[in-house]
């Protein structure tokens, strides 16, 4: 069983670190799991993304066409990565960034304005989680209770006092659900 | 030991310090960047030199000096930086002093780009600074393999007095994977008999490259090749996946073979009988395995994040007794498994030949896809 | 009283750590001197056996055949960086190197440059004698304005091909750097200079100050086509005042010490 997941934003979005906290839950549930960034100058500002593929034995390809979920945190990220979702897969939007509807009706389609969610819980910094934990009401990829130690246990010291926010956010993002689980 | 996620160009880093790496000389260039980076703390925290040159020219000829102490040495950089750097490779290689170098190939010729590239298996393994000589080549295809093969590099290095290159690609440096460190070994107390420390016992040792007289340099030349015929016989190393039953082999390095192995296995649930083989060592090249495998199978394709360089290595192997094609994408354009699948479909259904050229088939092909 | 009524005594005689045999120098080059007195110096110094020497490419390849200590040969330019790859690994011992003007000055320039301004603890011996001597007297990088050489026939047109390198003067500039001077070997006076300044530069590495070197304004009789005589006029005639001799660089540091 392997699934692919591709999160795309704006640098400074934590596009990055959502990515990462998803494969460090990946390894200590002992999955196999890859993580690589679309790396370069577009990291200076531009767009950036991440791939990370979870699998129960040896990973082939790192580099996915066809993610089962990706996660747009903004419009370009939209544009580029919307036909690219494996039909019957999930494709998280954020729509307080995004003022196009989704085009394909092949897909489970999450739509949240995670910006206003993450502030009316005053952790505006928490946008990422709400949209991971949207992912995670939807897809049936990791366990929330995993992914919340992980991010506990990764969370540096300096940033500690935004664990709570976090945690909420993915809470608050995982009610999103638009059906069962896929 | 628990498993860490963490990014190869760091990894490498780290597996080099436990290996007991005394002393790292390097330049900045991406996508290499963060192993220079790890060992810029790291280094001095364990009392261990660490010296950002001046130019890669600076780096590897510090690398030279620290080698000839017999110390465990590396430097690390990316294509064209490790074009800079190789006149010091020879004259490292013409001096037999052993050393570790790691390049982070990315997209070229020329400035090219970051994005992960294989376009320098010829650079590295047939040659690149001149004179008569050879290397050990490693090629990992994930963090893991990185930091097994990154002691290896250094026990090879030194048994061989010889250069060992481990070839990795951007993605591979800047792929975050959990991975296994190793124990730190201690350094090496032993130094070798041929290693200056100043002439205490009154004997004096000269480390040099020059053999200004022929046959002097013949007789050098002839211990070199001696050696690397002990290095083929001993030290080649791959990796094999469904080859048991199969009837067609995918043959790629590194992050290509990595690729190929998810194609290969959805090849297989579509019933086509074919196997991966990942060569490890690309120098010395796993000949062998491919000459058992040409009279079992009926054809080959390679697949390389090149113009088919590896290609020839497999086709002197297979020497026309199979068909071998070929498939790649060139300049830091990555394939994807897709792209690999329908290349092995085309192998599997489509007559074979094993007249003309893989790669003019192949240009073909790709002129429609990419024009 | 005749001359065998003094009791003999030796007065001179070649220091230890200099090998015993013949010369590949060509006669009345100043080479030979340079070799004199570093090895004087490691053996007044008692630094033979923590020494280890890095030769150069140009005249001076051979270096290491002279000295009776541990010796690496560098690519032509490189030896700052290889003497830095050795100190950073030995720190304690006395690392130097053995350079002439087109391998220093020249293609090594980035090497120097990057030793020197790291502050690399190594001492240089800088040999300029204003043109390539191995490969049969080409325009160096010190080559005189006017001056004839194989490949400036009608004498280095600065218009053209552009002025010489003063490299104590350049290195100077930088804060790595701990003692920089230029010397002669052209006359007595001047041979016991410079091996003053040699002891020194040795001694700033040995207490650890910095990075030091010595630039020796050496004669090149065969490829200037003088005799070992005119040659040793020509330094002073024509070198001096364009490369004056003089300390460039004393570093707080060095100074201190040098009370």
């Amino acid at each position: 069983m392997q699934q692919e997941v591709i999160i795309a934003g704006f640098g400074g979005q934590g596009v990055l670190f959502a990515g990462r906290l998803l494969a460090y839950t990946a390894m200590e549930v002992g999955k196999a799991v890859t993580w690589i960034p679309s790396y370069g100058p577009e990291m200076r500002g531009g767009t950036a993304n991440c791939t990370v593929v979870i699998s129960d034995e040896e990973i082939g390809s790192p580099f996915v066409k066809n993610p089962t979920a990706v996660i747009a945190m903004n419009k370009p990220s939209l544009d580029k990565f919307e036909q690219l979702v494996a039909p019957g897969g999930v494709l998280v939007v954020n729509s307080s960034m995004i003022d196009r509807p989704v085009e394909r009706t092949d897909i489970h389609v999450v739509s949240l304005p995670a910006n206003e969610i993450a502030e009316a819980l005053g952790s505006s910094r928490s946008v990422n989680m709400v949209v991971v934990g949207a992912l995670l009401g939807n897809l049936d990829l990791l366990p929330m209770e995993a992914v919340e130690k992980a991010l506990e246990a990764h969370t540096p010291e300096r940033h500690k006092r935004f664990l709570k926010g976090n945690v909420e956010a993915l809470h608050k993002g995982a009610e999103h659900r638009v059906a069962e689980k896929v | 030991m628990t498993k860490e996620l963490i990014k190869g160009n760091t990894a490498v880093a780290e597996a080099a310090l436990r290996a007991g790496l005394e002393a790292y000389f390097g330049y900045p260039i991406t996508p290499q960047t963060e192993l220079l980076e790890h060992l810029s703390a790291r280094m001095p925290e364990l009392g261990r030199a660490f010296v950002q040159a001046e130019s890669e020219l600076g780096a590897i000829n510090m690398v030279y000096g620290a080698a000839c102490t017999g110390k465990r040495v590396m430097t690390s950089s990316s294509s064209p930086g490790v074009s800079l750097m190789m006149e010091g490779l020879s004259y490292i290689a013409g001096t037999e002093v052993p050393m570790v170098l790691v390049d982070v190939v990315r997209g070229g010729p020329g400035l090219g780009n970051i994005a992960p590239a294989q376009g320098d298996y010829n650079q590295i393994v047939h040659g690149g600074g001149h004179g008569d000589y050879r290397l050990i080549v490693l090629a990992p295809a994930s963090v893991q393999e990185a930091v097994d093969l990154t002691a290896l590099a250094f026990d090879l290095a030194e048994k061989y007095r010889t250069i060992t290159t481990i070839m990795m690609d951007g993605s591979i440096g800047q792929m975050m994977e959990p991975a296994e460190l190793p124990p730190f070994q201690p350094l090496k107390e032993e130094i070798p008999a041929w290693a200056v420390r100043g002439a205490k016992d009154g004997e004096k040792r000269v480390l040099t490259s020059i053999n200004l007289d022929p046959p002097t340099q013949e007789v050098m030349n002839l211990r070199l090749m001696t050696t690397w015929q002990k290095i083929e016989a001993n030290e080649v190393r791959w990796k094999g996946y469904h080859l048991d039953d199969a009837e067609y082999v995918v043959v790629g390095f590194g992050t290509a073979g990595r690729i190929a192995l998810s194609a290969v296995r959805a090849a297989r649930e579509q019933g086509i009988k074919v196997g991966l083989l990942r060569p490890i060592t690309l120098a010395p090249f796993p000949a062998e395995i491919l000459d058992e495998l040409t009279e079992k199978v009926k054809a080959f394709l390679v697949v390389e994040m090149n113009t088919g360089q590896m290609l020839e290595d497999v086709r002197l192997a297979v020497r026309g007794r199979k068909p071998v094609e070929f498939f790649g994408r060139m300049g830091g354009v990555v394939p994807f498994p897709d792209e690999v699948l329908t290349e092995i479909r085309r192998l599997a259904t489509e007559p074979q030949t094993t007249a003309g050229h893989p790669r003019d088939r192949w240009l073909a092909r790709l002129t429609e896809t990419i024009g | 009283m005749t001359l065998t009524d003094v009791p003999a005594k030796v007065v001179y005689s070649r220091p230890d750590s200099l090998e015993c045999r013949g010369t590949h120098y060509c006669p009345g080059c100043t080479h030979g001197i340079a070799h004199r007195l570093v090895a004087e110096v490691l053996d007044e110094m008692g630094i033979v056996e923590d020494t280890i020497g890095v030769a150069s490419v140009g005249c001076s390849v051979f270096a290491y055949n002279y000295f009776n200590v541990d010796f690496v040969e560098a690519a032509h330019g490189r030896a700052p960086a290889m003497a830095t790859g050795i100190k950073r690994v030995y720190p304690d011992h006395i690392v130097f190197t053995y350079q002439g003007d087109g391998d220093l000055a020249s293609i090594g320039m980035g090497e120097i440059v990057g030793a020197a301004s790291r502050g690399e603890k190594i001492t240089v011996i800088f040999i300029n004698n204003a043109n390539y001597g191995m490969t049969g007297g080409q325009m160096a990088p010190t080559t005189l304005p006017g001056q004839k050489t194989t490949s400036s026939p009608t004498g280095r047109d600065v218009a053209r091909q552009g002025y010489p390198i003063q490299t104590a003067e350049l290195l100077s500039t930088l804060e790595g750097a701990a003692y920089v001077v230029r010397r002669s070997l052209h006359n007595n006076r001047e041979v016991r200079r410079a091996k003053q300044a040699i002891r020194t530069a040795f001694e700033v590495q040995k207490a650890g100050l910095g990075f030091s070197l010595v630039e020796l304004l050496s004669t090149c009789p065969t490829n200037w086509g003088m005799t070992p005589v005119e040659a040793r006029e020509w330094v002073e005639e024509r070198m001096l005042p364009f490369y004056p001799l003089g300390d460039y660089k004393i570093s707080s540091a060095v100074a201190e010490w040098m009370k």
